[in-house]
């Protein structure tokens, strides 16, 4: 009580447990409810949520359909405590508007990811447990048979990262995710699917480092570590999604931009949005699967042939008319290791060529985001799940919001844009340096000011509306 | 029908000469070729190399290739095969890297028993770098990291194999060639997880060309039952990679279990499997 009571809002109500707590407000004694029906210590959660629906004076059908849908066990029982509870509340003293509009489906950011990842053609997930990217393993691996997916759980992380670079060599579209301790392991795969331009898609679900950290809770600690991950110098594409329908769209950008690129891309995520459920809208027909550019099987195949682009036909094997050399040594274009000169100069170039036609697909999307008041001179520059509570704070401060859903290659243009009028720029971020801030500021952006909170929760509306009134007063 | 000669490429050979690795790659042309002929399609064959001497293999070898990173064979290999179960996969590695650096995937693929044959170059030295010592040198070993002596015993791979689950564990000796393309294709043909340990003497840094020579015999023709577990730890203990009278090559265990890919996949080929639908997945979200 003493923790949250100063969070509590002009007019709000405390509802406790009377058996258990002080406080001025509403106290129920939960215990005895249940006992009155015989039920279960744990069913005091019921008759609280009874006695909420009641003060915030929802209709009685609505819980108890809730109720219907979402309890198992002693459903009956339940509906007894929870509607004993919500009677005994007298006078409802908050009213709940009911919305007009069509229920819309509730997704977690994980499963959002798992959605675009299967619209834009997915077939393998590969992954080794680890929150709180485990909930899309669990969610693929339950629905695999109506997503058309196959599932695997490998020995280690090193297996997974390898597993999906086979399968991408044998012409399978393939998904992996993990959260930073995962993805450490992976680096040494990371760095092979620059060299061998093998397509891979990383979901990078953050939590609390360093180590182990605070594993179940949530951080924005990794982006510089996804940015620069890897061994030699390598091509990749980093998306940070905000909230599930951006999860969405990415994911399924992430899969369409590997197969086209023949490069690493990531979905870099964090406890928060993985794990939040939200209002799921997003265009499902927005996300589908691209072509990459495949071999015509005329002449001789050579897999890293030095093209315009960079970008070389892909074939698989069981191609009768191809044979596949796929490699970790600086190669020749047939695949064959070399230690020539100019063949490791011309490879080096070719492979970061490809950067110049992936900067001009970027450009058929939203780079960069934008809410609030356009016209503000001050912005609130954020990335990922911290967009939910700027958006609010700027409404409620008349400010503006820009939010890069790219993170590399950095959409400078884009950013310069969005930034474009503004002369003070607050940059918002849940960890202890400001990473973001340090990364835009390489390309000439000047950071204002920063507020960064890393006790391993997310920014909520009340507080960083007050951090941000103290940084503009 | 693929001639020896096809079946190689332009790249130049750096294997050191008197390497074993020479009788490795004239018998896994040989064997491909042969199994050709059979009726296996070369275009379906797939090769996952680790790093080493070794693993330059892929590089002499004119037939689809993955040149992995040391001590990580068996995961690509397991990829390549569930994306797509049509395809043959064989990996060539070290025994620094199956034994070192990756022994986890080593024991894992045996366990799950895949559809793969998984040949081991053990020359019993990391060769590339130059003469270290590697889990399956006999204690001892005076190697340029253990000038004194390698403090530990060797670790004996055909047992760790039988322990693990693999359904087929053989060991060769790259100068019995004729033998080792026998085992080849055996393990090729085998429906599961095929294992050999090939003796390959390392010239340069470890040879071992007399010792075997004179301790290696094959126990193919004499009284075995493949499928007796019990005698085949019997027989794998009779060398322990140390000291030792004399060194059985052949196939030490042969079983018929279901392939990890049969239950995982029950039938479906991930390259060729279409997404689903994911809007009536969405309306058990409302
Ligand atoms: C992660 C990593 N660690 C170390 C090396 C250096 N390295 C290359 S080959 C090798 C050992 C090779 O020994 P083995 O696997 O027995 O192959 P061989 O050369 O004897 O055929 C080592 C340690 C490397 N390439 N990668
Ligand atoms: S160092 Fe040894 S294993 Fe390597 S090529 Fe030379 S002889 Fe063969
Ligand atoms: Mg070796």
């Amino acid at each position: 009580m003493e923790n949250h009571k100063h969070r509590l809002n002009p007019g709000g109500i405390i509802l406790y447990d009377s058996k258990k707590a002080n406080a001025e407000g509403l106290g129920f004694d939960f215990m005895e409810i249940v006992k009155k029906f015989e039920g279960k210590p744990i069913m005091r959660n019921t008759a609280a949520i009874g006695a909420l629906t009641g003060v915030l004076n929802i209709e009685w059908s609505v819980l108890e359909k809730v109720i219907m849908d979402a309890v198992e066990k002693d459903v009956d029982l339940n509906l007894k405590i929870a509607q004993h509870a919500y009677n005994r509340v007298e006078n409802p003293s908050k009213s709940v508007p009911k919305l007009d509009q069509k229920p819309l489906p509730l997704v977690s950011g994980n499963e959002a990811i798992a959605l675009g990842a299967v619209k834009a053609g997915l077939n393998m997930y590969i992954a080794y447990p680890m929150t709180p990217a485990s909930a899309i393993l669990h969610y693929l691996a339950a629905h695999e048979n109506e997503l058309g997916v196959v599932t695997v759980h490998p020995e280690s992380e090193i297996g997974v990262a390898l597993m999906a670079l086979g399968a991408a060599y044998a012409g399978a579209r393939t998904m992996v995710g993990t959260s930073g301790g995962g993805f450490a392991l992976m680096t040494e795969a990371l760095s092979l699917a620059g060299q061998g331009e093998l397509p891979m898609v990383i979901v990078e679900a953050q939590r609390p480092g360093p180590s182990t950290g605070v594993p179940t809770y949530t951080m924005q600690g990794d982006l510089a570590f996804v940015v620069h991950a890897g061994h030699g110098e390598i091509l990749r594409v980093v998306l940070a999604p905000g909230d599930a329908d951006e999860a969405f769209y990415t994911a399924g950008m992430a899969m369409n931009l590997a197969w086209k690129f023949q490069i690493p891309t990531l979905v870099l995520t964090d406890k928060h949005l993985s794990e939040s459920i939200f209002s799921f809208e997003a265009d499902l027909d927005k996300v589908k699967p691209e072509q990459p550019f495949l071999w015509n099987n005329q002449g001789e195949y050579k897999r890293y042939i030095d093209t315009q682009n960079g970008i070389s036909p892909l074939a698989f094997p069981g191609n009768s008319s191809a044979i596949i050399k796929a490699t970790s040594y600086e190669h020749d274009e047939y695949g064959i290791a070399t230690e020539e000169p100019e063949m490791i100069e011309q490879m080096q170039r070719k492979r970061l060529r490809k950067r110049k036609a992936l900067e001009d697909e970027l450009e058929k999307y939203e780079t960069v985001k934008v809410y609030g008041n356009p016209d503000s001179k001050t912005a609130l520059l954020c990335w990922g799940s911290t967009k939910g509570a700027c958006i609010e704070v700027a409404e409620a401060l008349d400010l503006k919001v820009v939010q890069p859903l790219i993170l590399e290659p950095l959409p400078v243009e884009a950013l310069k844009n969005a930034l474009s009028g503004v002369d003070k720029i607050i940059d918002v971020e849940v960890n202890v340096t400001g990473q973001l801030a340090k990364l835009i500021s390489g390309h000439g952006f000047c950071i204002d000011d920063m507020i960064l909170r890393f006790d391993a929760r997310p920014f909520t509306v009340d507080i960083l509306l007050d951090n941000v009134k103290e940084v503009l007063s | 029908m693929t001639t020896i000669k096809e079946l190689g490429t332009y790249a130049q050979n750096t294997w050191c000469p008197g390497c074993g690795n020479f009788g490795i790659l004239a018998s896994i042309k040989k064997a491909l070729a042969d199994l050709e002929d059979d009726g296996l399609d070369l275009n379906k064959v797939a090769i996952v190399s680790g790093i080493g001497c070794h693993a330059k293999i892929v590089d002499y070898v004119n037939v689809n290739t993955f040149y992995s990173i040391h001590g990580r064979v068996p995961p690509p290999m397991t990829g390549i095969k569930l994306a797509n179960p049509e395809l043959t996969v064989i990996g060539h590695a070290g025994d620094g890297d199956a034994y070192g650096e990756g022994i986890e995937h080593l024991i894992f693929s045996a366990k799950r028993n895949l559809d793969m044959t998984f040949i081991v170059h053990n020359n019993r030295v990391y060769g590339l770098t130059t003469g270290q010592f590697t889990p399956t040198s006999p204690s001892g070993f005076k190697g340029r990291s253990t000038p004194k002596g390698s403090p530990e015993e060797p670790l004996n791979p055909i047992e760790l194999m039988l322990t693990s689950g693999a359904t087929f564990v053989a060991r060769g000796y790259t100068r019995n060639m004729e033998h080792l393309q026998f085992l080849i294709k055996a393990a090729i043909n085998h429906k599961g997880f095929s294992f050999i340990d090939v003796l390959q003497p390392c010239f340069t840094f470890f040879n071992t060309y007399d010792y075997y020579n004179e301790r290696v015999y094959e126990f193919i023709q004499l009284n075995h039952d493949v499928s007796d577990r019990k005698a085949a730890f019997v027989k794998a203990g009779e060398w322990a990679y140390g000291e030792g009278e004399k060194i059985p090559i052949g196939i030490f265990y042969q079983v018929k279990k279901p392939t990890y890919e049969e239950k995982l996949l029950g039938g479906r080929i991930p390259v060729q499997l279409t997404p689903g639908n994911i809007r009536p997945v969405l309306e058990k979200h409302i």
